[in-house]
């Protein structure tokens, strides 16, 4: 039982964090960025990449060598945030949304391809695999490595939050997620904040990607389609644009996931998960913490 | 006296060009199923039969995703789900309870219409992005419960779908002239649909839901009945792609089914029919032409989807309304 709870907390953590890009770009400019998940895969990636390049150095201090790629890949993943919406978003702002979608889907498509080009067809294994002792925490079974990641993505969720709340960037961001049109005339530079957002989000997605792969040890091109999926619908069950409620809905859903898989086999945990959604929106469809939003008419 | 007021010059738009007016003709229709009916003389090796039938098959969902989301403007981004349950209702009827291919039909129209209720009925209150994740949810649910079952041979699939006038006819230009016939009458059908009483109540709550309300359309109703329109045509070209290939998998209804169909609605213009089969036949033949790039076939595809986009937002050919 505990077991089960540790697990649903430490895997909503992962859709946590990979679901604040998704959740903070739409929350700004109403886009549903398919695109994000494969940036959780480049991640991952661009992660193996510089791995494979420190070579011997990784195997005397893993964590700490681990600790600097992420970085590095949060950069490098952010930076192919801005240039995604660069290229294939800005020139469709205006235009109707679903043209914005199918640019989207697009992106995705030649991000999950791209890599395939580079990196080939098939899975890697990562140099670093984090396991080893665990500790006894009320019956179930905790590793080190697992209280380092997650501590890792509560840090990066409260900075998250902190910008987002304390800062004059997060209160730009806010105000264009209100009315860009009335941000913009008071002096906003709304396409660099947009930018600059891309970025947060997408470093985020990487480093989701990099501790996933250290963890699981194992990723391949398409592994950011069905994270992609799951952050998504984190992100809609804690009210979708609300940073609080998307690490809430996150850790829902790992929970339920936990959950789903002990009582219904494994073979069934997303069809669990969806349906769950599907239930849930029936009866309140703006998410946990969402607000209720008029339409604009 | 007053200076008089400067004659008031009539204003002179740019009358439709001749390209438009080209574009807009009524006959268009017939020309394409011309050249439909042509095609096999100019070519008929069996590799490009079954190229262009299965482009035709996907021109049959592509319209009928364009009653969701052309007409109506609801977002669904698990239209495949549709897709499968008519491939895998009449699959499973003729293999194991053994009826001919026809006989399948009015089930298959059946549960494709309590499909669209049991996904809509719920979730068609639901704001549109909202919504999309959900389609894209129940789409997903749909490929799951195939993969898992029994009855549907698990990851497996079903093989030995017996064809389309059972097994003694499998000419594949005879089979192409069959799934052109039923494609152009569904293409048909769909326009008229979409020029009906319906249709025009379908645009309304596409461009404007409340105000629809406010004038007595009962939109919940309207919505239902275009999730219920495409979940027929979707599960209709499930039954011409079961019997072309005569074996179906889990693997044929993924995602990425659904988002290249919408990329074909969109891609062509939403809400116009002869948009929407252009791009049809386009997204279908894109991924054979580009065959030769190989590895680089997807990731092409992607970027050319991007400029396409960028460079007509509006679609390849979108439609133009008459009621002004």
């Amino acid at each position: 039982m505990t077991q089960l709870i540790w697990n649903g907390l430490f895997v909503g953590s992962f859709y946590a964090l990979v679901a604040l890009g998704y959740s903070m770009v739409y929350g700004i400019i109403k886009l549903l960025n398919f695109a994000h998940g494969d940036l959780y895969m480049l991640g991952a990636f661009s992660g193996f990449a510089m791995l494979g390049a420190m070579g011997g150095l990784v195997k005397s201090s893993s964590l700490v060598a681990l600790l600097v790629v992420l970085v590095l890949t949060m950069l490098a993943t952010g930076l192919s945030g801005i240039v995604i919406e660069r290229v294939a978003y800005r020139p469709l702002r205006g235009a109707p949304r679903l043209s914005l979608l199918i640019t989207a889907v697009g992106a995705s498509f030649a991000l999950e391809y791209g890599t395939r080009i580079v990196a080939g067809p098939n899975p890697k294994v990562y140099p670093v695999r984090l396991n080893g002792t665990s500790l006894n925490v009320l019956g179930a079974r905790v590793t080190l490595q697992q209280l380092a990641l997650m501590a890792l993505s509560v840090v990066l969720m409260v900075a998250l939050n902190l910008l987002i709340t304390r800062t004059r960037e997060g209160r730009a961001m806010r105000a264009i997620a209100l009315d860009p049109r009335a941000a913009l005339l008071m002096g906003i530079d709304v396409d660099k904040v947009i930018a600059r957002t891309f970025f947060i989000g997408s470093a985020l997605a990487g480093a989701a990607g990099v501790m996933a792969g250290g963890y699981y040890g194992k990723i391949d091109f398409l592994m950011g389609f069905i994270i992609g999926l799951k952050a998504f619908t984190a992100a809609v069950i804690g009210g979708i644009g609300n940073i609080p409620g998307t690490m809430l809905g996150g850790l829902v859903l790992g929970l339920l996931e936990s959950f789903g898989t002990h009582w219904v086999g494994g073979q069934w945990r997303d069809v669990f998960a969806f349906g769950f959604l599907i239930l849930f929106l029936a009866v309140r469809p703006t998410g946990l913490l969402g607000e209720r939003v008029t339409e604009r008419v | 006296m007053t200076v008089a007021d400067p004659p008031v010059k009539p204003v002179k738009g740019r009358g439709p060009t001749f390209i438009t007016r080209f574009l807009q003709s009524r006959h268009l229709g017939w020309a394409g199923l011309a050249v439909g009916l042509l095609a096999p003389f100019v070519i008929a090796t069996p590799y490009a039969m079954s190229v262009m039938t299965s482009a035709l098959v996907f021109v049959m969902l592509a319209v009928g995703l364009n009653i969701v989301v052309g007409y109506c403007g609801l977002l669904d981004l698990g239209y495949a789900a549709f897709f499968a349950v008519g491939a895998y209702t009449s699959g499973v009827l003729s293999t194991r309870l053994h009826w001919p291919l026809v006989a399948t039909v009015p089930f298959v129209i059946i549960v494709t219409l309590v499909a669209g209720i049991v996904i809509g009925g719920p979730t068609l209150r639901l704001r549109s992005d909202y919504l999309a994740i959900v389609t894209l949810g129940f789409g997903e649910i749909i490929r799951i419960i195939a993969n898992n079952l029994d009855v549907t041979g698990g990851p497996d699939g079903i093989y030995g779908i017996p064809g389309l006038f059972g097994d003694a006819v499998t000419d594949p230009v005879v089979f192409y002239y069959a799934v052109l016939v039923v494609v152009a009458v569904a293409v048909l059908l769909a326009g008229r649909l979409g020029a009906s009483r319906i249709g025009r109540a379908w645009r309304f709550v596409r461009e404007d839901e409340d105000a629809a309300e406010a004038m007595g359309v009962h939109t919940y109703k309207v919505k239902l009945a275009a999730y219920m329109a495409g979940a027929v045509w979707g599960g209709l070209a499930g039954v011409l792609f079961a019997s072309q290939l005569s074996a179906i998998s889990p693997a044929s209804f993924t995602f990425l089914q659904s988002a290249l169909v919408l990329m074909a609605v969109v891609l062509g213009g939403m809400g116009s029919t002869p948009g929407v089969v252009l791009g049809a036949i386009v997204v279908s033949l894109l991924p054979e032409i580009l065959r030769g790039l190989a590895d680089y076939r997807f990731f092409a595809f992607g970027v050319l989807l991007i400029i396409a986009m960028i460079a007509r937002p509006q679609g390849l050919w979108p439609h133009r309304s008459r009621e002004r």
